[in-house]
C-alpha cells in the first residue's frame, strides 16, 4: 500500500498510466474479436526486419519524440512554445534534399547523380535547423518577443522557403543510402535508434551538467536567476537553438522515410503534436520544472493512439473525434482539480480507516 | 548582441526577398521556355510586342476591341506535381500568341487570399476569371460581384457548392475514375483467373472530392461484384501517410488481401515501401494487385516497370478546355455547365482486353510503353 502510494506520487505515474490505458484498449479489442490478448504486443521478425505494432509505435513516433525533446526545453525555459518546429522540419528536409540532388532537379535515381554527397546534405539540414533555432532564439531571448509571435514567423515562412529551395517540386531521392535514416539498420528501424540516441545525449547533458537546473530556474523566475548570476537570455537562446537542431534531425528522418522532400506535408501540424506530447507528459506549459521522460512518453502516447485507431479499424471520418476524446481524458486525469479530488478521496478513506481503528 | 540580431534579421529579409524574386523569374522562365521565340520578345519589350501580337490575333480570337483577352487565374497553390502541371497548362495556353493576357495568382492554399485575388481581378477589369476553388463554399457573394460586373467565371478542378453563378465547370469525374478502376479490376481478375477479391483501400484526405468520388465509384463496382473491401483508411494523399497505413494493413490483414487501391500516386509510393519492408510482393507477377490514381510521370514509369498494375489518370490540363469555353462565350454561345475532361486509363500489361465499359461507354486501356511516357507532358 505504501509503495503504491509512493508510486502514484511520482510525476511520471500518470503519463505511464495513460499510455498503458491506450494500449489496454487494444488488448480488450483483440480479446473481443477472438485474437490473442497480447496480439497487439506481438513482436516478430519477418523479411529479416523487426515487425509488430509496438515497433510501429516506436518507429512512427520518433519524429514527435525528437521534437518533444527540444519543445520540453523551450517550454521550460521560456514559458512559451516553439510553433515553428513542423515548418522548420520541412525546411531542413527540403534543404537536405536540395543539396544532395542539386537545385531544380526533381528526381535522383542513383548515387552517381548526386550533386553533393549525402553527408553534406545531412550536415546542411542540421545547420539549417540550428540557424532557424538561432533566429527564433534571438527574437525571444534578446528582443524579448513573445515566443508564440516570434516563432510564428518561421511557422509561416519556413515551409515556403523550403518549397522555393526545391523549386516548387517534390524532390525524390530514390537511393537506398539516403533511405537508411528512415529505414532499417540491421533489423531495427533507424528512427528508433536516432530518437534513442537523441534522448540519451540530451538527458546525459541535463544530468551530468547543471544545464537542466539552469533551465528550470530560468523558467521559474527569469529575473531571480539573473540576479543569482545565471545568464538567463543565453540559456533561453540555447534552448531554442537545441529545439531547431531537433527539428533538423526530425526533418532528416521524415524525409529519409519517404526518400523525398515533400515540403508541403513533412512535419505538417507536428508542432501541435510536440506541444501535446509535452503536456501529456505532465509538464506545465507555464514553464519551470520539467520532466524529459514524461514528454517522450507523451510523444509515444500520441503515436499509440494513432496506431490504436489503425488496429481498431476506426473509419477515417471519426478518427479525429476518437483521438480528441482520448486526449481530453488524458489531460483531464492530469488536471489539478481532478488530482486534488483523488487526493482528498484517498485522504478521506485513510481517515475513515483511522476512525475505524480507534 | 543587438547588432548581431539586427544583422540576422536583415539577412533573413534579403534572403526572403531573393527568394521572392527567384520565384518570379522561375514562372517567367517556364513561360518563355515553352513558347515560341516571338514570345521571348514579348517578355523583354512588353508594350510594343503585345500590341503587335494583339493586332495579329484579333482575327482568330474575335476580340471585338482589338485587345488581348484578359484572363485572371486564381490557382490553389503549388502543393504537388499535379498542381504544377495544371499551372503550366494555363501558362502554355493563355499566351499573347493565342490572344490572351494571363494574370496568374498563386493563392498558397489560403482561401482568403483567393477571394482577394478574385476581387482584384474584378477591379482590374478582367474579361474572364478562372478559379480553382480552395474551399467549396463561401463563393456566392464574390461570384455575384463578378456577375454584376458581367465577368464570366470559369471554375476548374474543384467545385463550388453554394453558388451556380459561374459560366462553366471544367474538371475530372472522380466517380468515373473509381468506376473505371473497378471495371478494369473485374476484367483483369477474370483474365488472370482470380475469383476472390479482398481489397484494401488507402483513401485520400477526408472530404476531398477526389476521395469521395473514387471511393464511391470503386465501392459501387465492389458491391455489384461481391468483392470484400477489408478496410479503407485515410492516407492523406501523402507518401508518409500511404506508408503508415500500408504498414498497419500488412499487420492487420497479413496474407488476407490481394488488391491494394491507393487513391493517388504518392500514397502508392509509400505503400510500395511498406510492402517491401513487410516482404509482400506486388505488381505484375506479385501477390498483390496494386492500383493507383493520378498518373504522374514517375508513377507511369512504375507502371511500365510492372510495379503498379494500373494507374487511372486525373487530367490536370484543364486550360485547353477552358480555352474552348472562352471561345464559345466570345461567340455568344452558352457553354455546358459541367465539362468533363478526357482521361486515360494506363495499365502495365495487355491482359484485360483493349477496352473496358465504364458507365455504358467503351473506353480504351493504354499499355504504358516508352513512347507513351515520352509523349506525356507531365
Amino acid at each position: 500500500m505504501n509503495t503504491l502510494r509512493k508510486a502514484t506520487r511520482q510525476q511520471l505515474f500518470l503519463p505511464i498510466v495513460c499510455v498503458i490505458l491506450v494500449l489496454a484498449v487494444n488488448m480488450v479489442y483483440d480479446a473481443a474479436r477472438g485474437a490473442g490478448i497480447f496480439n497487439f504486443f506481438h513482436i516478430y521478425i519477418q523479411n529479416d526486419l523487426l515487425q509488430g505494432r509496438l515497433i510501429n509505435i516506436l518507429n512512427r513516433g520518433s519524429e514527435v519524440a525528437i521534437l518533444a525533446i527540444g519543445m520540453t526545453l523551450v517550454v521550460s525555459a521560456s514559458s512559451g512554445t516553439d510553433i515553428s518546429v513542423g515548418s522548420v522540419m520541412s525546411l531542413c528536409a527540403s534543404f537536405c534534399c536540395m543539396l544532395i540532388a542539386g537545385f531544380g532537379v526533381s528526381s535522383v535515381e542513383s548515387a552517381d547523380q548526386f550533386a553533393m554527397p549525402i553527408v553534406v546534405g545531412l550536415i546542411g539540414a542540421l545547420v539549417m535547423g540550428v540557424f532557424c533555432g538561432t533566429f527564433n532564439g534571438s527574437l525571444v531571448a534578446y528582443l524579448g518577443i513573445q515566443p508564440m509571435v516570434a516563432t510564428l514567423i518561421l511557422w509561416s515562412a519556413a515551409r515556403a522557403i523550403g518549397l522555393l529551395l526545391c523549386n516548387n517540386l517534390i524532390v525524390y531521392i530514390r537511393v537506398p543510402e539516403f533511405g537508411i535514416y528512415g529505414g532499417y539498420i540491421g533489423c531495427v528501424p533507424t528512427p528508433i535508434i536516432i530518437a534513442a540516441a537523441c534522448v540519451l545525449v540530451v538527458s546525459l547533458v541535463l544530468k551530468k551538467t547543471a544545464m537542466g537546473l539552469y533551465i528550470q530556474s530560468v523558467g521559474i523566475n527569469k529575473k531571480a536567476s539573473r540576479i543569482a548570476g545565471l545568464n538567463s537570455r543565453k540559456i533561453i537562446f540555447i534552448c531554442y537553438l537545441l529545439c531547431g537542431l531537433c527539428a533538423g534531425i526530425a526533418g532528416i528522418v521524415a524525409s529519409s522515410r519517404i526518400t523525398s522532400a515533400d515540403s508541403n506535408n513533412i512535419g505538417l501540424n507536428m508542432e501541435l503534436d510536440a506541444i501535446l506530447a509535452v503536456a501529456l507528459g505532465g509538464n506545465s506549459l507555464g514553464g519551470g520544472k520539467f520532466n524529459l521522460a514524461g514528454s517522450i512518453i507523451g510523444a509515444y502516447t500520441i503515436q499509440a493512439i494513432t496506431t490504436t485507431m489503425y488496429n481498431l479499424g476506426v473509419s477515417t471520418e471519426v478518427t479525429p473525434v476518437f483521438k480528441a476524446v482520448i486526449v481530453i481524458l488524458i489531460v483531464a486525469i492530469q488536471a489539478p482539480p481532478v488530482k486534488a479530488w483523488f487526493k482528498k478521496h484517498s485522504a478521506a478513506k485513510a481517515a475513515k480507516k483511522e476512525v475505524a481503528r480507534v | 548582441m543587438k547588432k548581431f540580431v539586427a544583422l540576422l534579421l536583415a539577412l533573413m529579409m534579403v534572403l526572403a526577398m531573393g527568394a521572392c524574386s527567384s520565384s518570379g523569374t522561375t514562372t517567367e522562365d517556364t513561360a518563355t521556355n515553352d513558347t515560341a521565340t516571338t514570345d521571348d520578345a514579348a517578355t523583354t519589350d512588353d508594350a510594343a510586342t503585345t500590341d503587335d501580337a494583339a493586332t495579329e490575333d484579333t482575327g482568330d480570337t474575335g476580340a471585338a476591341d482589338g485587345e488581348l483577352i484578359k484572363v485572371g487565374f486564381a490557382q490553389v497553390g503549388h502543393e504537388s506535381d499535379w498542381r504544377t502541371a495544371s499551372t503550366k497548362s494555363a501558362q502554355d495556353v493563355f499566351t499573347a500568341e493565342n490572344g490572351y493576357e494571363l494574370s496568374f495568382v498563386d493563392c498558397d492554399n489560403d482561401s482568403a487570399v483567393q477571394l482577394d485575388a478574385v476581387r482584384n481581378f474584378i477591379q482590374q477589369g478582367m474579361d474572364y476569371i478562372i478559379i480553382d476553388p480552395i474551399v467549396a463554399t463561401g463563393w456566392d457573394t464574390v461570384l455575384t460581384e463578378c456577375e454584376d460586373e458581367g465577368i464570366p467565371v470559369i471554375v476548374i478542378d474543384r467545385t463550388v457548392d453554394d453558388s451556380d453563378k459561374y459560366a462553366s465547370w471544367v474538371g475530372s469525374n472522380f466517380k468515373t475514375e473509381g468506376l473505371a478502376c473497378g471495371e478494369w479490376l473485374k476484367a483483369y481478375a477474370a483474365a488472370q483467373g482470380i475469383t476472390e477479391i479482398n481489397a484494401l483501400v488507402i483513401e485520400g484526405s477526408t472530404g476531398a472530392s477526389a476521395t469521395i468520388g473514387r471511393t464511391e465509384g470503386f465501392k459501387e463496382i465492389a458491391d455489384r461484384e461481391g468483392w470484400t473491401i477489408l478496410d479503407s483508411q485515410n492516407g492523406d494523399f501523402t507518401e508518409a501517410g500511404g506508408q503508415e497505413v500500408m504498414e498497419s494493413y500488412c499487420q492487420s490483414y497479413k496474407g488476407q488481401f490481394n488488391v491494394v487501391i491507393c487513391q493517388n500516386d504518392n500514397e502508392a509510393y509509400g505503400a510500395m515501401t511498406a510492402m517491401d519492408q513487410a516482404g509482400v510482393t506486388y505488381g505484375v507477377g506479385g501477390d498483390v494487385i496494386l492500383v493507383s490514381f493520378d498518373a504522374n510521370k514517375a508513377a507511369l514509369e512504375l507502371v511500365k516497370e510492372g510495379k503498379l498494375n494500373a494507374d487511372f489518370e486525373c487530367n490536370p490540363m484543364a486550360a485547353p478546355d477552358v480555352d474552348a469555353v472562352i471561345k464559345q462565350l466570345e461567340a455568344g454561345e452558352t457553354p455546358e455547365k459541367e465539362i468533363y475532361m478526357n482521361e486515360t486509363w494506363f495499365v502495365a500489361e495487355d491482359v484485360a482486353g483493349a477496352t473496358i465499359t465504364v458507365d455504358g461507354a467503351e473506353q480504351d486501356l493504354v499499355v504504358v510503353t516508352q513512347e507513351v511516357l515520352d509523349a506525356r507532358p507531365y
